[in-house]
């Protein structure tokens, strides 16, 4: 819960502003973008996602060196199954691509 | 150390734990706090005390939400949902945790609706489809996770739903890390400071702990280097007699923290005049209880809670293992009655707690991983 995920924004809603497709090592979920109102991401940025909500904007080879890090914590399948979880696990596009 | 081929400039992690070894003076002790329970897990499982001297010291703190959260809670939080149709809804990380009747899951297994959410908004959009029930939130975490529930009562508040509700165990970082400096037998010389928690809180809310307190904090990142880096920082300071609070993590902390998110947390809680922290007893103004202005969707004001309290087990040295007078082996039930299959003590709760950290880590000795031995 305290690790960060990081995760590519693909898309936002047009009808909900704060509401963004965002890619994690392929799976596709909506997050929250609610908490970053004075520095809204758009699309093709990188954030760092907690509890489903976009915390920070970050940078391509951060995203890359944080995934890198909760590989070696071991907490990679555990950042995955949160990331599916969203929406309640029903998912807009199980895999992409 | 492990995993060290794993991350970008492994070369640069051997000269930073050569400088630190050069920084370390022989003559002096360090005993260096880290925070945050993600760095706990990292500095076990990197084995990062492989590569550093023998008189630098990592305690660690009491930042891992789940271990401080005290029993009686949980039982509080599971007597709302034995009654009237509500569902329990929690992250994953609480659904092992035990309270005196068992753990949410196994009051699951009783027949209780609970069910694993990964994200608040989850369970507000679980109330939506389910008019008939009420669903509670039993929500946990410091100020990493709080702005994302204050964010989605703001949401169910400006909708009127009315079959949705927060049991709030937030908690901040700063009062605890006060209470350790208050506390008698403290022997701490610096901290390492959160990551994530920063990102919401930023860095000038640490600036006591450097000029009152006296103690430099460097806020840290979570690979390896970044954890030595922060180490760095820390001996640099203390060799200089200084005190001051440095961003290591600058990448993704900035030093005013995320402005939406404190207000977030601002519009929807305020300071609870006490709360009980598991292993440490009562610390002031250190939880977050919801806002009159949201009594509605606060499960604490809508239903009869029983405030059950239950006072950890004598023999469970969790206070002296959180404030660094003990280590996690050295308490009397380590690894015998208190072990992460049964865990009696708080810090044995999660793998975010050291007891579990050191017992999985360093106790049971599995490290079976690519080993680099340091360049003494």
């Amino acid at each position: 819960m305290c690790l960060a995920i990081p995760g590519k924004i693909v898309g936002i809603s047009s009808d909900n502003q704060n509401s963004a497709l965002v890619e994690v090592a392929g799976v596709r979920r909506t997050v929250d973008l609610g908490l970053l109102e004075d520095d809204k991401p758009k699309t093709g940025d990188w954030i760092l996602i907690h509890v489903g909500f976009a915390m920070s904007k970050i940078s391509e080879q951060d995203a890359l060196d944080q995934m890198n890090t909760l590989r070696a914590l071991g907490e990679s399948e555990a950042a995955l199954e949160e990331v599916r979880g969203y929406g309640l696990g029903e998912g807009e596009n199980r895999k992409a691509g | 150390m492990r995993f060290v081929d794993e991350f970008r400039e492994p070369e640069l992690i051997t000269k930073t734990a050569d400088e630190i070894r050069r920084l370390a003076d022989p003559k002096r002790h360090y005993r260096l706090m880290e925070v945050c329970g993600g760095h706990t897990h990292a500095i076990y499982r990197f084995g990062l005390k492989d590569i550093l001297p023998d008189n630098i010291e990592l305690i660690h703190g009491p930042g891992c939400p789940v271990c401080v959260l005290p029993m009686g809670r949980i039982d509080d939080g599971l007597s709302i949902a034995h009654d009237s149709p509500v569902i329990f809804t929690a992250f994953g990380d609480m659904m092992r945790v035990p309270g005196t009747q068992g753990s949410p899951l196994e009051h699951k297994a009783r027949g209780m609706d609970v069910r694993i959410v990964y994200s608040p908004t989850d369970a507000l959009k679980l109330a939506r489809k389910s008019p008939e029930k009420h669903v509670m939130f039993f929500a946990i975490g410091f100020e990493t996770t709080a702005p994302s529930t204050a964010l989605t009562l703001m949401r169910a508040k400006a909708e009127g739903l009315r079959n949705f509700s927060v049991f709030s165990n937030h908690v901040t970082i700063i009062p605890a890390i006060r209470a350790i400096l208050d506390s008698p037998d403290m022997r701490l010389d610096a901290f390492i400071g959160p990551g994530h928690v920063s990102t919401v809180i930023g860095c000038r809310p640490y600036e006591w702990i450097a000029k009152d307190a006296g103690k430099p904090i460097v806020v840290s990142g979570f690979e390896p280097l970044d954890m030595l880096q922060a180490i760095v920082m820390i001996l640099r300071q203390l060799n200089a007699g200084e005190a001051r609070v440095e961003n290591q993590y600058k990448r993704v902390v900035p030093w005013e923290g995320n402005r939406s998110a404190l207000k977030a947390m601002g519009e929807v809680f305020q300071l609870r005049p006490y709360f009980e922290w598991r292993g440490m007893g009562f610390i002031s103004q250190s939880a977050l209880r919801l806002r009159d202005g949201y009594a509605e969707w606060d499960s604490e004001q809508r239903f009869h809670i029983p405030g059950v309290r239950v006072t950890d087990p004598k023999a469970a040295q969790c206070g002296e293992v959180l404030k660094g007078v003990l280590q996690p082996h050295q308490c009397k039930l380590f690894g015998r009655e208190c072990t992460p299959e049964h865990p009696v003590g708080a810090l044995m709760v999660s793998s975010e707690g050291s007891c579990a950290a050191y017992f999985n880590y360093e106790h049971r000795k599995t490290a079976s991983m690519s080993l680099v031995s340091p360049t003494a």
